[in-house]
């Protein structure tokens, strides 16, 4: 027994050692240039350990269970400030962030929403929610004028009645798809009320028989192969599903808009675990992402913008000159974002969102 | 001296791995839910009685309430019996062929059955995705041959999740039929078939009831992973799949609330104790009268 204690104290110890030279990134899939992650592995010599996940609820979980390992998280502005009031993050030290200049103070002002003065994150990138459409298929079921643009075409049973042959994706995200819903019938989107909240139910119900899943990643390849032909989801992700389609060039027409009536704007924020067990390594990071090249470079890749202003000359015209990415001066008065519920509430709209999701 | 320790070593075992994890699922049970690390109080650090004193079944009364916890078990045994019965329908002439097959190709039959255990359990179900689904192999295969003229939709229905489960517990059914209708003497159905049964007659009469252990074992094993499996109704069932498994997982990992999740699981393992005590009856017994 004392022997197998031993072992496993150092078994501790050496996995101790080798953390000084890891650096453990946690970060949303399809989300990065993975050429960068070798570039910062050449650059600084260390070793880099990344992994994926889709959903903010399934980050949380990990930060609050506390030792997640990791040494970079990151959260979208809403997520970041309730984990920063749970203590699940520290400080970021400025002085090892030399390319901090790069940042863009009209993305700063609106993340400052969610952590004050920015002490405990940078912007990585940003977007809104809204609806991607294989063109072909939806026309060919709700006619050439379906409303694509519109809140109408996943929110209109009459639609969604229709469109359920070809497949519809909505996120697995009550914090986006909520707000849309209110946002449909005319309520406050950040509403904390749960009475308004509670309007949102009859109009989710109303189309969840239609919805082939609930999932926040697959819809990317489910676009692009042709398997749906709606998602409700984020702008980048459905751009790069637009792209693969047309890599695989097998007739399907990808195209993304962000609801006339108003869709979400959301900042994914990079911030260091209080427990992260490489610091150093964890800032040496975040200045390799706030280089403008490296930033414009996966920007170019994953068509979010983001929040370095320095980067936007280094962005192909693809990206910084389509609206969908780069919202003009109207689409951006048409955007809202949300604050986080308070616990009480969190716990009605989740419920919710179970019923929902499971249609009882 | 000896013989105490030796007992000892799986004692230590089952403490260690079972009942202190358990202890610990039901104390975060008895907690409320926190925006903290780790987010449910009170915790230890608030002195041991002051947590013991604000522990509370809150959340089993919460559970009790809420019919979607009910509906979730209920519709999980109803898959997993379901599976279980297809499970068998498939594995029992399966095994029977095996058992029958000339003696030198058995070990080659057994090592087809065990095969797909070298691939990883969760990327053989992503395969299932890929022939599944609209634009899939099977749909295009049924399109090319005429069979049908628009796709199916299989993948995110209750039957994707059913052919998942038929497909992952195959060989948990088969080999335990396999090696009960192994054993079973040949000479017994001569024996029958001699006396003027039919050779339906005598399988249902002799090899069935002989290889009757075969069956509760291979079912047990079955139905039991069945009834919580999370990773097939997530990867291959739809929105409308509820299953207990799936539930547990987005109390604890999408909606955050661990007591909530803890309760659950607390509910889940005292309902699967049941057909564990009767599969351990049935080995038993088994063992009894083997002896």
């Amino acid at each position: 027994m004392k022997t197998t204690m031993l072992s496993t104290v150092a078994a501790f110890a050496l996995t101790g050692a080798a953390l000084a030279d890891e650096v453990r990134v946690y970060n949303w899939s399809d989300y990065i240039d993975e050429e960068l992650l070798e570039k910062f592995e050449a650059e600084t010599g260390l070793e880099l350990i990344y992994d994926v996940f889709d959903s903010n609820e399934v980050l949380e979980t990990k930060m609050l269970a506390g030792s997640s390992g990791y040494d970079v998280v990151v959260p979208s502005g809403t997520f970041l400030q309730r984990q920063i009031s749970a203590g699940a993050f520290q400080k970021l030290d400025t002085s090892k962030l030399p390319n901090a200049g790069n940042l863009w103070e009209v993305v700063e002002a609106r993340t400052a929403q969610y952590d004050p003065d920015n002490a405990y994150s940078i912007n990585y990138m940003w977007g809104t929610t809204g609806i991607g459409v294989n063109v072909g298929k939806v026309q060919e079921v709700l006619g050439a004028d379906a409303p694509m643009g519109s809140l109408d075409l996943i929110f209109d049973p009459a639609n969604m009645e229709k469109l359920a042959s070809c497949g519809v994706h909505f996120l697995d995200a009550p914090t986006e798809m909520i707000p849309a819903a209110l946002k449909y019938i005319g309520e406050d989107p950040d509403s904390h009320d749960p009475d308004v909240i509670a309007k949102a139910e009859p109009i989710l119900m109303g189309v969840r028989p239609y919805v082939t899943k609930f999932h926040s990643s697959e819809y990317i390849n489910a676009l692009a192969n042709g398997d749906i032909c709606v998602a409700f989801g984020w702008s980048g992700d459905i751009l790069q599903a637009r792209d693969r389609a047309a890599e695989a060039d097998n007739g399907v027409e990808i195209a993304y808009n962000a609801p006339s009536e108003g869709a979400l704007m959301w900042f994914d924020q990079m911030a260091i675990p209080a427990d992260a067990p490489n610091p150093e390594g964890a800032h040496m990071f975040l200045n390799f992402i706030l280089d403008a090249q490296n930033m414009a470079q996966a920007s170019n890749y994953v068509y979010y913008a983001n929040g370095n202003l320095a980067s936007q000359e280094f962005l192909v015209e693809d990206v910084i000159g389509d609206p969908a990415i780069y919202p003009d001066e109207a689409t951006l008065e048409n955007l809202y974002t949300t604050t986080p519920y308070p616990a009480k509430v969190q716990r009605t709209v989740t419920r919710m969102w179970t019923k929902i999701k499971s249609g009882t | 001296m000896r013989r105490a320790a030796l007992i000892a070593i799986p004692y230590a075992w089952l403490l260690a791995l079972f009942l202190i994890p358990f202890a610990v699922v039901f104390k975060i049970s008895l907690s409320d839910i926190a925006l903290a690390i780790p987010p449910y109080t009170p915790t230890a650090k608030d002195g041991i009685w002051t947590m013991l004193s604000q522990l509370d079944f809150e959340n089993y009364v919460f559970l009790s309430e809420d019919d979607l916890y009910w509906k979730a078990y209920l519709s999980s045994l109803q898959i997993a019996f379901i599976s279980t019965v297809l499970t068998l329908m498939v594995g029992y002439p399966m095994a029977y062929a095996m058992a029958r097959a000339p003696e030198a190709w058995r070990p080659t039959l057994l090592m087809l059955v065990i095969l797909p255990f070298w691939t990883s359990f969760l990327i053989r179900v992503y395969a299932w995705v890929g022939i599944l689904s609209n634009e899939g192999f099977l749909n295009q295969f049924l399109l090319w041959i005429g069979v049908i003229h628009e796709p199916l939709t299989i993948l995110n229905t209750p039957t994707a999740v059913y052919i998942g489960i038929v497909y992952t517990y195959l060989p948990f059914m088969i080999l335990p039929i396999y090696s009960a209708l192994d054993r079973l003497d040949g000479s017994l159905i001569e024996a029958a078939e001699d006396l003027g049964c039919s050779r339906l007659k005598a399988f249902w009469l002799i090899t069935v009831p002989l290889s009757k252990n075969g069956i509760i074992a291979g079912s047990f094993l079955v139905f039991i992973p069945a009834l919580g499996e999370f990773v097939i109704p997530s990867l291959l069932g739809g929105s409308g799949t509820l299953m207990i498994g799936k539930v547990l997982f987005e109390e604890f990992f999408s909606n955050r609330d661990w007591p909530v999740a803890s309760a659950v699981a607390v509910i889940l393992l005292l309902i699967l104790v049941v057909p564990l005590v009767l599969f351990q009856q049935n080995q038993q017994r088994q063992t009894e009268a083997g002896a």
